[in-house]
Parts: structure tokens; C-alpha cells; sequence
């Protein structure tokens, strides 16, 4: 029942992937013009000729004047082969430019998402159980306070309390040595030292509000008929605790890890703005207002995917954790 | 198993039999920030191995709490304020094993809630099974994972022995097939399966003592005739004491050597089966009974007014309905089977009557008053109405809007009177909205109709701006009664509008719908599974089963001499407050084609 289950939804992605790929490839499409016309708008303002003949063979080189489709076809053809295409700001492949940045950004949203976890579910479950303790009511202050402050305001304040007060090399990810270095073992522990300010300022707010996810969700279970069954067989609070409500109270916590994850990485611009971390975000919006149509085509396409995966992936834990799911 | 019933049962040994569990003088309070209340005031109950002691009382009574303290196990904040529960260990097999027969009394009362010494009494001697199967047992684990749980937090046995265990507990509660039911999940089992999972986990260490909260009370008469036997059966086998709580006469008729009878936290009398029943000593017990005894026969007041005012011609006539729900479609597998909920359905409402539509849960009782109320769409057949003027109108074939002036005609009275009002509106309103929206009545005279619509169910004026929830039970089935006639129908489907009140309240409420049918000359379609209820209240009844009405007559036609095989399961299986007739009408299950 499981095997068909996980089956079955893997198999439902791929049509959900071939519509997000088209979807992103239509919204790279809709504003209007292209790269070529904003090109020559930027020429056109620092008062350099623009040759309209070179533009036009510039359009015929890169398919700019085919139909939607074969663009798309030419496209979509390129990035099964692992070649996204060329970025016109850049001038190169795009492959060469995303790697890295996405790399990054799963690593720093893989890194938000276990910090969230550590910190919500203790924190919730414990608020939850000593409901209205002095305890609960400092989690559930720490929850609405870090709810409501901005990201990047979280991020100014830690930065200027590092940089005045403890001389710390707050922004970015790597050490200036590191910078452009090829990939070693001195360069990752690097990358763990500066990972986690960018993890606590973007875990905040989600910590947040997953402990009050948590303490809510708890709260239904808690008195539900068949805790008190398990009660009556002699079972230790504790145990009774983590065997039984907790387990259900995790359901609609695993249906939320599919949109976690591209949340992280989209919601995260603003502080990799401020933080100057070498992410995508920052990237993706340049491209964006460039129409620099591959590069950002390309980070779309991936983050969309990152979502289709993150629903299969919480489907499938939900399947696990919850029988009742595989037999709908 | 008419034998083994008669053979367990035998009041005169009562005194002889040791006492295992002893309560004395508990008391519970709840403190809230209006003060204290105290839901057990002073119980002393006692129960002996082997025996049954019913708990029976109504809503409120404190029976539930009572049953809690002694496990220590009551909800927050509520404490043993007073008094002591005693276990005699030595008294039970287990613990004269482990005493070699000394005397070994342990204070319960005396532990702390969350000790490992009342833990280890949990389940282990004192187990407890409670009212609802379906959400009493987890729903994310296997009933295998639950039931070796049990066994291996009393006693050291390997995860294989412990399955073995679990899978021959299955075999002794009857559940089919227990080597692969061990590996189900809950709601893969019907709710009678899933009291047997729970009564098997119960019994997963030997208990001593069964407390047994409401077992049968989410079940069908059948289903809970079943169950009551296993109970029996397993307390034979296993000498355990039984504390059954309940608060259906019939059920302690059926069960009890001992009664005690709790009302407002109090035992108000206690004393052997027959004693209580034969000679009762209090007025609450009188009126119990009597208010059970009422429901088992016909009510004079339907008999009299029925000699003056006889039914008169069919008003409502249901020809070949047919109700199918299709069947979902699935992605890469077959679909499943359409159900016919409702399966040609063939029966007359006449002027003036109650007809009864009596049947088990998943009969097609319910989807059968919703198609008449036009709930539906796309029914097969005729459901055709004899209006005011005499004129017949298929309400199937009609428009929408040629059916809004209809519907004030046909009004229904709901199961359950604490959802269907709605908490946000003051009971003027929800007594004024179908005046309102049909612009039958506005401003003063609108106030004033509800003021005499309250009045005519035996509400005050006074009721009219507060909200449902400052209403008992009672109270609020009848604001739900004076939305119904507040348009002055002809017909109104009732389904199941007692079956949520308490005993004494049953019978009042179907008083108030007699009166109301002999001042407005209304028609009942009255739907229930009780068939005292039915009995009581209804002159005729129709008898359905897996969507088809399988027998249809006069009420005490059917209920003494049944034709359909179905119908004589359905009433064997009825429990007689009487506990001279126990088990006398040799109960059966009704298996199609047999």
C-alpha cells in the first residue's frame, strides 16, 4: 500500500514538473520586450548608437523571434541536457553562474529548516503541555516578537552588535581567502563559521511561528479520547506524550515542509541583500529586472522544482507518519 | 449464548464472592476560577471478583469521574479531594500468586498521578475501556502495535511472544482472521470491531477489574447485544469484577448483579439487580425506570387522541425512490462500487400520523428523510405530495422555485440539539429566520409569533434573547421544535431528535410533539434506531435495512409479532429493562440469504 502509494505520486511530478517548467518559461516571457530591447534601451541612454542590423541578427542568433513554443522547446531541450542556456548580461552559460549560488542557498535553507526544528519543537511542545506557565508565556513573547521583526531589520541589528562590539566578519558567507577558492576542507568550515548568522536571522521568525503551530496543533490532541486510553494502560506521561499526541500533532507540521523550502530560499532575498551572501536571491532579481530571460528563467525553473519536490517529499513522510493518508 | 448468560448469573452468592476494589467516601473536586465544584460527593461503591456492579445515572451524574479517580486519571484540574480507594490485591488471582496469600491492600487514592506505583496498576489490574471505539484507540498505529504495548509495559515478554499474545487476544474478542487484524489500523475496522480491539487490550494483562465506561453506547443494538456477551463471557472466564457504567436501563437489566444509582455526584441507592428493580426505594430510581418502562409500550396520550382523531388520507407518498451515491473515481485503480443508500423505496405518509422509519446505523434511514426534504439531487422515482387544496405534485420533477413555497410545508427537527443552532444567534432569531426569509412575518409581529411559538413547547418568553448555550440539552430540542413549526408545516421529519437527551428528558420532548400534532394536526416521518421510541410515538413503522424497507406495518404489529427475519434479530437484540428476561428472546445477528 505504501510501495503503490509512493509510487503513484512520484509518478504524478513528472506532468506537474513539464507544467511548472512551461509556467516558468511563459512568466520569463511576459513582460514585454526582450533582453535585446532593454540592451538597446541601456545603449540607447548612455547615448551610444544602436545598430538596429546588429540586434536583429543578435535576435535570429539567440531564437529571439521564433514562436513561443519553439522557444520553449528549444529551451526546455537544452536544460534536460544540463545547458540552461546562455545569460546575455553575463555573457555565459548559465550553468556556470547557478550552481554555486543554489548550492549555497540550499545549503543555508536546509541549515534554516533543522535550526527551525530544533528550536520549534521542543519549545512547542513544551508550551503546549504547561500551557499558561511562566515558560509558555516567554516562548509565546519570544514567538510574537520574532513574528513580527523583519528579517533584514534582525539582520542590522546582529550585524552592528558584531561589528561593533566583537570586531566580527559578519557579512557574506566566506572569508576573503575563501572568496574565490576552489572547494577544500578549510573552505567548508569557513562557510559552517559564518552559516549560522543568516540561519538564526532567517530561523527566527519560522521558529516562531512553528512553535505556535506546534503549541496549537498539541493543544487539540492533548485531551483527544485515546490519550486517555493510553493513559489507563500504565503508560508514562512522557512516553504517552511523544508516542501518541505529539505523533499527530506532526501531520500538519510534515504537510508544510513543501513550501518551506522554496519560501527560504525566495524570502531570504532582502537579507541576502543586507548580509551580501552569495545566494541566488540577490541574482535572480537582477536578472529579473535585466530580462536577462535565461539566467532568470533558469533560477525559476529550479525553485519551482524545489517545491514539487518538497510537496512529494512531505507527501511521502505524511504517508509514513500517517496511515490513514495512503488509503485516500 | 442463552447458557452461559444464565449460568453467570446467580444474585444470591452476591455476598459471598471477596471484595476486590473497594471505594469509600470519594469525593472530586474541579477547581475553576468561579469556585469549586464537586462532581463526586461521598461514593462508596464495592466490587467483587466475578460480578458486575452497574453505575447508571445521566449526563452530569459524576459516574465518568468516579470511574477516572479510581485510575487516577482525571481530566485537569480535576482532584480526590476526600476519601480513599482500596485495592485487595490478595483477592485477586494475580495478586495471591505474588502475596502467597497475605494480606495486600494498596491505597490507590493515596498515589500520585503520575507515579510508576499507580502506573503499574493501570492495565495491569485495573483496566478500563471506554464509550467511544473510534476515537479511544489511536488511529496512527496498528491495533497489533497498540495491544503489544499494553502487554509489554506489565510484563517482560519479547516483542514475538507479545504478538502471539496480542494475536490470540484477537482470537478471544472474536475479531476475524486475528493474524492479519493484527497488523490493521482502526479505521480499517467497523466501530464493533473496534470495541472488541479495545475490550482485547483491556484484557491484554489479566486485569482484576474491568471498568467498562459506556461500551455500547456508540453502537447498534445489535452490535451492543454482541458486545455485552463477550463482556460476560470473558468476566466467566476470567473471574474478573466488572464496573459497567451506563445510563441504559436495559443494559443494567441485562448485565448487573449490583446496582448503584448516581445522580449529582451522589449514590442516591444501591442494592442487588432485582431489589432495585422490583423495590425501589428512591424517587430518582422510580422515575429512571419509569421513564424507561413508558418508552417500552405505547403512549396512552397517542392511543386517546388517535380513538378521537384518527389519520386521514396519505399526504406525502414516496413511490420507488431510489437514491444511489455514485462512486468515487480513482486514479489507476478500479472504482468502487456505487451505493444505493436508499434502495425503491415504497411507502404513504398519512394526514395526522407518525410513521417511524426504524433501522440500524448505514440503513439509509437519514439519506431517506434528506431525500424528502429535497437535500438531494438526482433521485430515482416519485415523491409526490398531496397539497393543501388536494392537488398531487411530484416534488421531483419541480423547479427550483416552484418548490420554495413546498418547502415551508415540510420541516425537519435535528439530531442534535447543541450543532444545530447556531451559538452566534439569540434564540428569537433562530426561532424568527425561516419567518424572516420566507417574509412571512416582520418587526412586532414577528416577536410576538416567536413569543407564542416558544410558548407552544413549553419555553418563556424571557428565553428569547439569550443564546443556546445558557440551554440544557431539552431546552435547546426545543427551540430546534419551535424553528420547525414556525411556518406552520404539515409534515416534519424528524431525525433522531431524542436520541441525544437523557432517558427522563426522552419522553418529554415526545410528549411536546404529540401535543403539537394534535394542535396543528401535524405528520411525523420520525426517524430512530430505538425502537422504545418508536413504540412510544409512533402508529406505524417501517422497518429498513441496507436501503430497503424490509417490513412495514401498525407499531405493535411489528414489534410483536415481527414477519421479516430482520426485524425479530433487530428486537432480540434489544435489551428489556427487566432482568428477569435477560437474554430470553435468544438474540441473533440478521445475516442476509440465511
Amino acid at each position: 500500500m505504501l510501495l503503490t502509494f509512493i509510487v503513484r505520486r512520484v509518478l504524478w511530478t513528472v506532468p506537474f514538473l513539464i507544467a511548472v517548467s512551461l509556467v516558468s518559461f511563459a512568466l520569463i516571457q511576459a513582460p514585454p520586450g526582450d533582453y535585446l530591447t532593454s540592451f538597446a534601451a541601456t545603449l540607447a541612454a548612455s547615448g551610444d548608437e544602436v545598430d538596429q542590423g546588429r540586434l536583429e541578427a543578435l535576435r535570429q542568433r539567440y531564437g529571439l523571434d521564433q514562436p513561443f513554443l519553439v522557444q520553449y522547446w528549444r529551451w526546455i531541450s537544452g536544460v534536460l541536457q544540463g545547458d540552461f542556456g546562455i545569460s546575455f548580461e553575463w555573457q555565459q552559460p548559465v550553468s556556470n553562474l547557478i550552481w554555486e549560488r543554489m548550492g549555497l542557498s540550499v545549503c543555508l535553507a536546509l541549515g534554516t529548516l533543522l535550526f527551525t526544528w530544533a528550536v520549534a519543537f521542543p519549545v512547542g511542545i513544551f508550551s503546549a503541555v504547561r500551557k499558561y506557565s511562566i515558560g509558555d508565556y516567554i516562548a509565546t513573547t519570544f514567538g510574537f516578537i520574532g513574528l513580527a521583526t523583519p528579517n533584514f531589520l534582525i539582520a542590522l541589528v546582529l550585524m552592528y552588535i558584531g561589528v561593533v562590539y566583537f570586531g566580527a566578519d559578519v557579512s557574506g558567507l566566506f572569508s576573503e581567502e575563501y572568496q574565490n577558492a576552489a572547494w577544500s576542507w578549510g573552505k567548508l568550515l569557513d562557510l559552517l563559521a559564518h552559516l549560522w548568522i543568516p540561519v538564526i536571522i532567517l530561523g527566527t521568525s519560522s521558529s516562531a511561528s512553528l512553535i505556535r503551530i506546534m503549541r496549537a496543533n498539541l493543544l487539540d490532541e492533548l485531551h483527544k479520547p485515546y490519550v486517555v486510553t493510553a493513559r489507563a494502560k500504565g503508560l508514562s506521561e512522557f512516553t504517552l506524550l511523544m508516542r501518541y499526541p505529539v505523533r499527530l500533532a506532526l501531520n500538519p507540521f510534515v504537510s508544510t515542509i513543501g513550501w518551506a523550502f522554496p519560501q527560504l530560499i525566495s524570502g531570504a532575498v532582502i537579507t541576502a541583500f543586507v548580509l551580501s551572501l552569495p545566494t541566488a536571491g540577490p541574482l535572480l532579481l537582477q536578472a529579473l529586472l535585466a530580462q536577462d530571460m535565461y539566467l532568470a528563467g533558469a533560477f525559476i525553473l529550479l525553485l519551482c522544482s524545489l517545491t514539487v519536490i518538497g510537496m512529494l517529499v512531505s507527501d511521502i513522510l505524511l504517508a509514513l507518519i500517517d496511515p490513514r493518508v495512503r488509503y485516500q | 449464548m442463552p447458557d452461559t448468560m444464565q449460568a453467570a448469573w446467580s444474585p444470591g452468592e452476591a455476598e459471598a464472592a471477596p471484595v476486590v476494589l473497594e471505594v469509600q467516601e470519594l469525593a472530586v473536586d474541579f477547581p475553576s476560577r468561579r469556585g469549586v465544584f464537586r462532581a463526586v460527593d461521598g461514593v462508596d461503591l464495592v466490587l467483587r471478583a466475578g460480578r458486575t456492579l452497574a453505575v447508571v445515572g445521566e449526563s452530569g451524574s459524576g459516574k465518568s469521574v468516579t470511574a477516572r479517580a479510581i485510575l487516577q486519571i482525571l481530566d485537569q484540574p480535576g482532584r480526590i479531594a476526600a476519601g480513599r480507594v482500596l485495592l485487595h490485591r490478595h483477592h485477586t488471582t494475580k495478586g495471591a500468586a505474588a502475596s502467597g496469600g497475605a494480606e495486600e491492600v494498596v491505597e490507590l487514592s493515596a498515589m500520585p498521578a503520575r507515579s510508576a506505583a499507580i502506573r503499574a496498576i493501570r492495565g495491569r489490574d485495573i483496566a478500563m475501556i471506554f464509550q467511544e471505539p473510534m476515537s479511544s484507540l489511536s488511529p496512527v498505529h496498528t491495533i497489533g502495535a497498540q495491544i503489544i504495548e499494553a502487554i509489554r509495559l506489565h510484563d517482560r515478554l519479547g516483542k514475538r511472544a507479545a504478538r502471539e499474545r496480542a494475536i490470540d487476544l484477537l482470537r478471544q474478542v472474536e475479531i476475524p482472521r486475528p493474524e492479519t487484524a493484527v497488523d490493521r489500523y482502526t479505521f480499517e475496522f467497523s466501530g464493533g470491531m473496534r470495541q472488541r480491539a479495545m475490550i482485547a487490550m483491556a484484557l491484554a494483562c489479566n486485569p482484576s477489574v474491568l471498568i467498562a465506561d459506556e461500551p455500547t453506547t456508540a453502537l447498534d443494538v445489535t452490535t451492543q447485544a454482541e458486545i455485552l456477551d463477550l463482556i460476560r463471557r470473558l468476566q466467566a472466564s476470567h473471574g474478573m469484577a466488572v464496573m459497567l457504567i451506563t445510563h441504559d436501563m436495559g443494559v443494567v437489566a441485562e448485565m448487573a448483579d449490583e446496582v448503584a444509582v448516581m445522580r449529582h455526584g451522589q449514590v442516591v441507592e444501591r442494592g442487588g439487580i432485582l431489589d432495585v428493580f422490583e423495590r425501589p426505594q428512591h424517587d430518582y430510581t422510580r422515575m429512571l425506570l419509569g421513564a424507561v418502562r413508558a418508552l417500552d409500550r405505547p403512549s396512552p396520550r397517542r392511543l386517546a387522541m388517535r380513538a378521537t382523531k384518527p389519520p386521514g388520507a396519505p399526504i406525502l407518498r414516496l413511490d420507488a425512490l431510489r437514491k444511489v451515491f455514485p462512486s468515487a473515481r480513482r486514479m489507476f485503480r478500479p472504482a468502487a462500487p456505487p451505493v444505493v443508500a436508499v434502495d425503491d423505496v415504497t411507502l404513504d405518509l398519512h394526514a395526522g400520523e407518525t410513521l417511524g422509519i426504524v433501522g440500524e446505523s448505514g440503513s439509509g434511514k437519514t439519506t431517506l428523510g434528506r431525500c424528502v426534504m429535497g437535500l438531494f439531487q438526482g433521485l430515482g422515482g416519485r415523491i409526490e405530495y398531496v397539497g393543501r387544496d388536494g392537488s398531487r405534485i411530484d416534488l421531483l420533477g419541480m423547479r427550483e422555485s416552484a418548490l420554495r413555497p413546498l418547502r415551508r410545508e415540510i420541516r425537519m427537527v435535528f439530531q442534535d440539539p447543541f450543532a444545530s443552532l447556531n451559538p452566534r444567534m439569540t434564540v428569537e432569531q433562530i426561532v424568527g429566520e425561516p419567518m424572516l426569509v420566507n417574509g412571512t412575518h416582520r418587526g412586532a409581529a414577528l416577536q410576538r409569533r416567536v413569543a407564542e411559538l416558544l410558548d407552544m413547547v413549553g419555553l418563556p418568553d424571557s428565553a428569547m434573547e439569550r443564546y443556546p448555550h445558557a440551554f440544557s440539552g431539552g431546552q435547546r430540542q426545543r427551540i430546534g421544535i419551535a424553528r420547525a413549526i414556525a411556518l406552520e408545516p404539515r409534515v416534519i421529519v424528524a431525525d433522531e431528535p431524542t436520541s441525544a437527551l437523557d432517558v427522563s428528558l426522552r419522553s418529554q420532548v415526545l410528549d411536546l410533539l404529540l401535543d403539537l400534532q394534535e394542535r396543528l394536526g401535524l405528520s411525523f416521518l420520525f426517524i430512530s434506531h430505538d425502537i422504545g421510541v418508536i413504540r412510544y410515538f409512533c402508529d406505524r413503522v417501517a422497518v429498513m435495512y441496507r436501503g430497503k424497507v424490509v417490513e412495514i406495518g401498525e407499531t405493535e404489529a411489528v414489534c410483536t409479532a415481527p414477519q421479516h427475519a430482520y426485524t425479530r434479530a433487530l428486537l432480540s437484540a434489544v435489551p428489556h429493562p427487566d432482568p428477569r428476561h435477560r437474554g430470553m428472546t435468544g438474540r441473533h445477528r440478521y445475516t442476509e440469504g440465511a
